[in-house]
């Protein structure tokens, strides 16, 4: 009974949504105010209907309701419990749903803390946020409904993949989707502002918080799905180029174009078209993200079931919403009022170098994922885009635009003094210029080009630290001077600040793991050892234990440096009987410089067995860049300005104003 | 600076950046595109060794041994031609025998080919789009697994 209103529930909320669709729009047309005003408690009872179904949904999962189908197939009952919630969205029909949860929650919070956005506008980003939950309801109701049931009911489920059957499950995709949806609601403000025919300083003022949540979501998103990937996969690799990473790293990209865009938009007036533009693309990114991983055109785990109707379905989603706001765009855009002129050294003129350095970035990645699929839909040879093509061409342009980061936040608007710049940085080259030196003498036999990359890593952590230095007269006023001008600096500063600086050391990460990962493979009997980057790895023991839903080989590691103990490791494999599959769980031991990464693999022959073992340099400094970057967007989505929603001008704003032009 | 010099300038950065992006694509779309060949594929078109490929088919029964280094050997085939193929890392979790595989590498001299990356289909019915085909053309597909997609990839073993 439960199921059968949980999927009442969705497709009242499809009706809903219709209605919120249909409505506000036309109210904002006509200037009707009774209209529009339908716009907000209609987005309330869709999050209200869809949330309905979701939990009828996590009822049947929790219970172990086998009679729906979504459960038999995706649940067993001797699963742990937070598998059974996540397992939910651990399959294409529950995904989508919580996909349109994310999607309604935010409609929500627009009609609740939007109400000093003006009416017309509210109503059409509302509107516009209910076409899209119209395209995905309708495809879940007439695609993949989740509500199937089965009769009779079977005694058992046949279990979840086992690769999914891991705490990050419970938290990767929906943050992933949080970021996807996200740049829904920006969408929504940019079409609804291409059609209201207006974008001023206020506009951009909303859309900020907004870019900056989907962003923080999806840096949070992408950093798990990279750390899951990292310590499941067995291999010690945190980031593959596979075309499913690459759909969710272009929203990113371009989304980080927009952040930075979209300041501009606010405090000058100027590059209101392209911050649409980048809108659009955000979310059409988003929209290709969703449809190369659910249509089955590309096969992962990402991929739960390949049906080609719901490629098409999502395909002709993609086609309509990203071919509707991109001719919308093309006939409303020109009509926008441009305004805020600048020197092309300025402040503007550095965040546009940054957003046309992001844009190749994401043409790049864009055409090493496409190009493969496109040649063989034309029957063209069957080629593989690995790597090394994304590191020959994604990388250098980043390497350009991270040397230029720390440079923006000492550009004035307007005008600038670049060598004003260079000086308030020359504290920063220098500590990167030791730490290249440092890191040749010490690490002399890896890559030459590490060097340099740890010097890069350095320039963005000592660029963001001085620009707070400066911000506050670091040691150039007394101390508690100092302090009382960190507490007034808006908190913007301190986010972008540890935006910056996180991104440095997430490269100092990357390069410690592609330069200085030391390996060794070795087939051991219990009691032999080998050497590894200065460690003793011992295989002391194999014994077999037996898991809540699966039964383990374990191998007993014990790592020694010298004559001391530093750690005992259980690598495993895992069988899954239900699932009929093989799970391999490294063994991690990390010292936050790096990380001592140990596989048992097979049965090398007279009771030896195949040991696998990395020392990853710096490997947990991606994530906890990947995290403090996470953490500076949050900081920034507190601050007073953003929180505020009423228009001010930016001219009489204090915090508006950059160091350099005080 | 005049408005004429500053579009000027803003125009000449875009084209700079513009140009730098497509000159890395051709640059790295020289040589780091990689080519699916089958066994009969490698023997037919005499692939040179050195060249960097994917070579797909079954894993021939029988042949798998994990050598006391920890080398894992085995032979791929598509049931007209039949490769070696060696490979020093822990074969993935879906590894196993007459079932679909890809390995990427590249021929040696005497005719085996040494893989760096060994890559398994996902679940019990999928079988890599490329095998498919390859068997297909070999005239030895039994249309057992799944459908073929147009996958183009899967990870290491199986993919998160």
């Amino acid at each position: 009974m439960i199921v059968e209103i949980g999927h009442f529930a969705l497709v009242l909320a499809l009706a809903v949504a219709i209605a919120q669709t249909v409505a506000p729009m036309l109210g904002a047309y006509r200037r009707d105010a009774a209209l529009m005003a339908i716009a907000g408690p209609a987005a309330l009872l869709q999050l209200a209907l869809v949330s309905l179904a979701f939990a009828a949904l996590t009822w049947a999962f929790l219970v172990s309701d086998f009679s729906l189908k979504l459960a038999y197939d995706n649940s067993h009952s001797a699963k742990p419990l937070i598998y059974k919630i996540s397992g939910v969205w651990g399959n294409h029909e529950g995904s989508m749903v919580l996909w349109v949860l994310i999607l309604a929650l935010f409609g929500a919070m627009v009609a609740l803390f939007g109400r000093n956005l003006p009416d017309t506008l509210r109503a059409r980003v509302l509107s516009v946020q209910a076409s899209i939950a119209v395209a995905f309801l309708l495809f879940i109701v007439l695609t993949s409904n989740p509500f199937i049931r089965l009769d009779p009911a079977p005694f058992e489920g046949t279990g979840l993949n086992p690769l999914l059957q891991d705490r990050a499950l419970a938290f990767h995709p929906p943050w992933l989707y949080a970021g996807y949806v996200g740049y829904s609601m920006t969408f929504s403000f940019a079409v609804a502002a291409l059609i209201e025919g207006r974008v001023d300083a206020s506009w951009a003022r909303w859309v900020r918080p907004w870019a900056l949540a989907a962003w923080l979501s999806l840096t949070i998103g992408i950093a798990m799905g990279s750390w899951w990937a990292y310590y499941t996969l067995g291999w010690g690799g945190f980031w593959f180029w596979d075309p499913v990473e690459n759909a969710s790293l272009m929203p990113w990209i371009v989304g980080t174009a927009l952040l930075h865009s979209a300041i501009v938009a606010e405090k000058r007036g100027a590059l209101k078209s392209w911050t649409l533009l980048l809108a659009i693309i955000a979310f059409s990114l988003s929209l290709l993200g969703t449809f190369l991983v659910r249509s089955g055109v590309l096969t992962s785990v990402h991929a739960f079931a390949v049906d080609p109707e719901r490629g098409i379905f999502i395909l002709g989603i993609l086609i309509f919403f990203v071919g509707g706001s991109l001719a919308l765009y093309a006939w409303r855009a020109p009509l926008l009022k441009t305004g805020g002129i600048f020197a092309p050294v300025s402040r503007e003129g550095a965040l546009l170098v940054n957003n046309l350095l992001l844009a190749a970035a994401t043409a790049a990645v864009f055409f090493g994922t496409l190009y493969p699929l496109l040649l063989d839909a034309v029957n063209g040879p069957k080629i593989t885009v690995g790597p090394t093509f994304f590191n020959l061409t994604f990388v250098p342009i980043f390497v350009v635009l991270l040397l230029l980061v720390p440079f923006g936040p000492f550009l004035g608007w307007k005008r600038a003094d670049i060598q004003g710049a260079a000086e308030r940085l020359m504290v920063a080259a220098g500590l990167a210029f030791v730490a290249m030196l440092l890191a040749y003498a010490f690490m002399w036999d890896g890559p030459w080009l590490a060097p340099l990359g740890i010097a890069l890593a350095v320039w963005l952590v000592a660029g963001a630290a001085s620009e707070i230095a400066w911000r506050i007269k670091l040691f150039s006023v007394p101390l508690t001077e100092s302090m009382a001008r960190a507490r007034r600096s808006p908190r913007a500063a301190w986010g972008m600040a540890l935006a910056h600086g996180g991104l440095g050391i997430a490269v100092a990460g990357i390069v410690g793991v592609t330069a200085w990962r030391a390996e060794t493979i070795v087939a051991l009997a219990p009691g032999e050892s080998t050497q590894l980057a200065g460690y003793t790895l011992t295989l002391e023991a194999v014994g077999m234990r037996d898991g809540p839903n699966f039964e383990a080989t374990t191998g007993v590691v014990r790592i020694d440096r010298g004559d001391r103990f530093v750690a005992r490791l259980m690598p495993e494999k895992r069988r899954f009987p239900a699932e009929r599959q093989e799970k391999t769980e490294a063994g991690i031991h990390t010292n936050w410089l790096s990380d001592i990464y140990v596989v048992l693999g097979d049965v090398a022959g007279e009771g030896k067995w195949v040991v696998r073992a990395y020392r990853n340099a710096l490997a947990p400094w991606i994530w906890i860049g990947g995290m403090i970057m996470a953490i500076g967007g949050a900081i920034s989505l507190t601050d007073r300005r953003l929180r505020v929603g009423a228009p001010v001008n930016a001219k009489t704003h204090a915090g508006a104003r950059p160091v350099a032009a005080e | 600076m005049t408005r004429k010099q500053r579009r000027a300038a803003f125009i000449a950065v875009g084209l700079a950046i513009l140009a730098l992006a497509v000159g890395l694509v051709l640059y790295a779309m020289r040589d780091s595109i990689v080519f699916f060949y089958s066994p009969s594929d490698v023997v037919e078109r005499e692939v040179a060794p050195g060249q960097r490929i994917r070579l797909g088919g079954l894993v021939e029964t029988g042949s798998v041994e994990t050598l006391a280094d920890g080398a894992a050997r085995f032979n791929v085939t598509d049931m007209v031609e039949t490769i070696t193929v060696s490979y020093r890392g822990i074969l993935p979790d879906l590894f196993r025998e007459n079932q679909g595989v890809i390995a990427e590498g590249m021929l040696l001299e005497d005719g085996t080919f040494a893989a760096d990356t060994v890559l398994a289909k996902h679940d019990e019915t999928y079988m890599p789009p490329e095998v498919v085909d390859a068997l297909k053309r070999g005239g030895n597909w039994q249309g057992e697994g799944a459908e073929a997609s147009h996958a183009e990839t899967y990870g290491q073993g199986s993919y998160p």
